[in-house]
């Protein structure tokens, strides 16, 4: 299965971040990975969680605008040139990336790279073909 | 009616009227007098437009009762207009009038499809607003069955729109809207639903607006009009033909002059409406200003009607915003702004003046449609609104994504435009 994601519209405002964490620690869904872009007015907050669709019912009953995508998570070694080896591929295989974020897992041994490419599917093929590590969803859900 | 029994009907109507006002209200003598002309001067329909015009002022100078024809006491009921534009003004009803209210209110209704087998929840604000209880009469007179619900408390809305089987609802559109979207919320079957058509009125909307709640409550949604100075709803109702709203002209004479010069205007073309009350007892109104924005046709109506009709209001010409020296009207924007997919009715217009130059900022709420996880997707749109509004009314504003239901849902007038500009 892919990975998801869930994305919220956030305006500017103090307290709608939190409001939006909160949201998740009220149903109990651990965060396993974030990111927030922003620009003067608004920003997109990014999420990795375990529970997509539980995550999703309970920012949109918090009234948030939220979407869910296909991202690509990719596994690197933690050490130097780990993320520039993945974006190698894919500029190679001439794809495009939206936007990434990494994170490093627990063990500290390993990185994980949230990919968005225009198109999933060709991204992880070329990813998949070049041997990198593309990671299942239940492989992410659970670092 | 013919059209000639129906002239000859508003001429003996208006004649009789004038008549009285001269007489029975200092401020109608005081008025033609200065002008120069009498009520008997008044030999056909069209030299109306020789008398003077009352105006939203005239009504406050004569605050509380000034402009009355019979004595307080027989004065049943009063109303007085929301405030919205000021200092309130106040219309007063004998028993006559109440009855003729009702009247015309009844005719709007079963142009709705109303009859005595009708559960009408009425939705809009009872009190010193006339929406409410105007509705109210007309409703009775037909014998229908009236829930006299009132505005806001939106979930007693839905539960009793459930369990009683209401099959006409009658509120202002941006409330009927806002009901749509809690009973999507709630999760409630809307096809289970009885309704059959709303009857929405005293603020402006749009066609897009009326296809949002139509496709959300499967009904037919038709527009009425009125105002408190007049007599409130019931002045003119949109029929099945969604082509205009016929206005009860046997009782309201209407006129359409020019904002900038006053002078009359031919019909189909576009100006503000002027009413003359032709019936009513307690307080005639001779050429009111109404100051909403409109078109007379005379052409046939599918449905058969003979009596005029009037474009919906396309603005106020108190709401005119004169920005960089340009009028514009928030219903260009409004316009603009709901023919892009996937946008919703629901925006705010912020007008400020940084460094002695307007700016016009439009805030609009985000929806599911138009969210993307891409920062460039959101930027596209937002342009793409900008430039929209741009190439409808001339001017470069900015536009702002806001979260949804941040902007305010009114339960009476929806609050588009606020001016923070210090002149």
């Amino acid at each position: 299965m892919e990975v998801k994601q869930i994305s919220v519209f956030l305006e500017n405002k103090k307290g709608r971040l939190w409001e939006a964490l909160h949201a998740l620690a009220g149903a109990r869904i651990n965060v396993r990975a974030l990111s927030i872009a922003d620009t003067s007015e608004f920003g997109i907050l990014r999420l990795i969680v375990p529970e997509p669709q539980i995550a999703k019912k309970v920012l949109a009953q918090g009234g948030f605008t939220v979407r869910e995508n296909d991202v690509i998570a990719v596994g690197v070694p933690d050490k130097p040139g780990g993320l520039s080896s993945v974006l190698k591929i894919l500029t190679d295989a001439d794809i495009n990336v939206e936007y990434l974020y990494a994170f490093v897992e627990k063990s500290g041994k390993k990185a994980v790279v949230v990919l968005r490419t225009d198109s999933i599917s060709k991204g992880k093929k070329a990813l998949k073909k070049a041997g990198a590590t593309v990671l299942s969803s239940r492989q992410v859900y659970s670092l | 009616m013919r059209i000639s029994d129906r002239e000859k009907l508003q001429l003996a109507r208006m004649k009789a009227i004038l008549k009285r006002a001269y007489q029975k209200v200092p401020y109608y003598k005081k008025r033609f007098d200065a002008a120069g002309v009498r009520p008997s001067d008044i030999r056909r329909l069209e030299d109306i437009k020789n008398l003077p015009f009352t105006t939203k002022t005239d009504l406050r100078e004569g605050y509380p009762f000034g402009l009355f024809a019979v004595p307080r006491r027989e004065i049943v009921e009063v109303h007085t207009s929301s405030g919205t534009t000021g200092k309130p003004t106040v219309s007063g009803y004998t028993r006559r009038d109440i009855e003729l209210w009702g009247e015309v209110v009844a005719r709007a209704l079963t142009m709705c499809g109303a009859t005595k087998e009708s559960v009408i929840q009425n939705g809009y604000g009872y009190g010193l607003f006339t929406g409410g209880l105007g509705v109210h009469y007309g409703a009775q007179r037909i014998g229908a069955t009236v829930i006299p619900i009132s505005a806001g408390q939106t979930k007693r809305h839905l539960d009793i729109m459930q369990d009683f089987g209401s099959t006409i609802l009658t509120c202002t559109p941006s409330y009927a809207l806002y009901l749509t979207e809690a009973a999507e919320e709630a999760g409630i079957n809307v096809k289970k639903l009885k309704l059959k058509a709303g009857c929405f009125g005293a603020e402006m909307w749009t066609d897009r607006m009326r296809e949002e709640i139509e496709k959300r409550f499967h009904l037919i949604a038709l527009n009425i009009y009125g105002l408190t100075e007049i007599i409130g709803p019931g002045v003119a109702q949109e029929c099945e033909q969604k082509n205009g709203l016929h206005i009860f002209e046997d009782h309201f004479y209407p006129e359409v002059v020019a904002p900038e010069t006053l002078e009359p205007l031919p019909d189909g073309e576009k100006g503000e409406l002027v009413l003359t009350t032709l019936t009513r007892d307690g307080m005639p109104m001779i050429r009111f200003r109404t100051r909403d924005i409109t078109t007379l046709r005379r052409e046939p109506c599918k449905c058969g009607r003979t009596l005029v009709r009037m474009d919906r209001i396309t603005g106020r010409t108190d709401d005119m915003l004169k920005i960089r020296g340009v009028l514009i009207f928030p219903y260009q924007i409004e316009k603009a702004l709901l023919e892009i997919k996937g946008v919703e009715p629901h925006y705010q217009i912020i007008v400020t003046r940084p460094r002695h130059l307007d700016e016009i900022e439009v805030q609009v709420e985000t929806s599911k449609k138009i969210f993307s996880d891409e920062i460039r997707h959101l930027e596209e749109i937002r342009k793409k609104i900008e430039k929209h509004i741009e190439t409808a009314i001339g001017l470069r504003v900015k536009v702002t994504l806001v979260e949804p239901r941040t902007l305010p849902r009114s339960e009476g007038k929806a609050k588009r435009v606020i001016d923070k500009r210090q002149l």
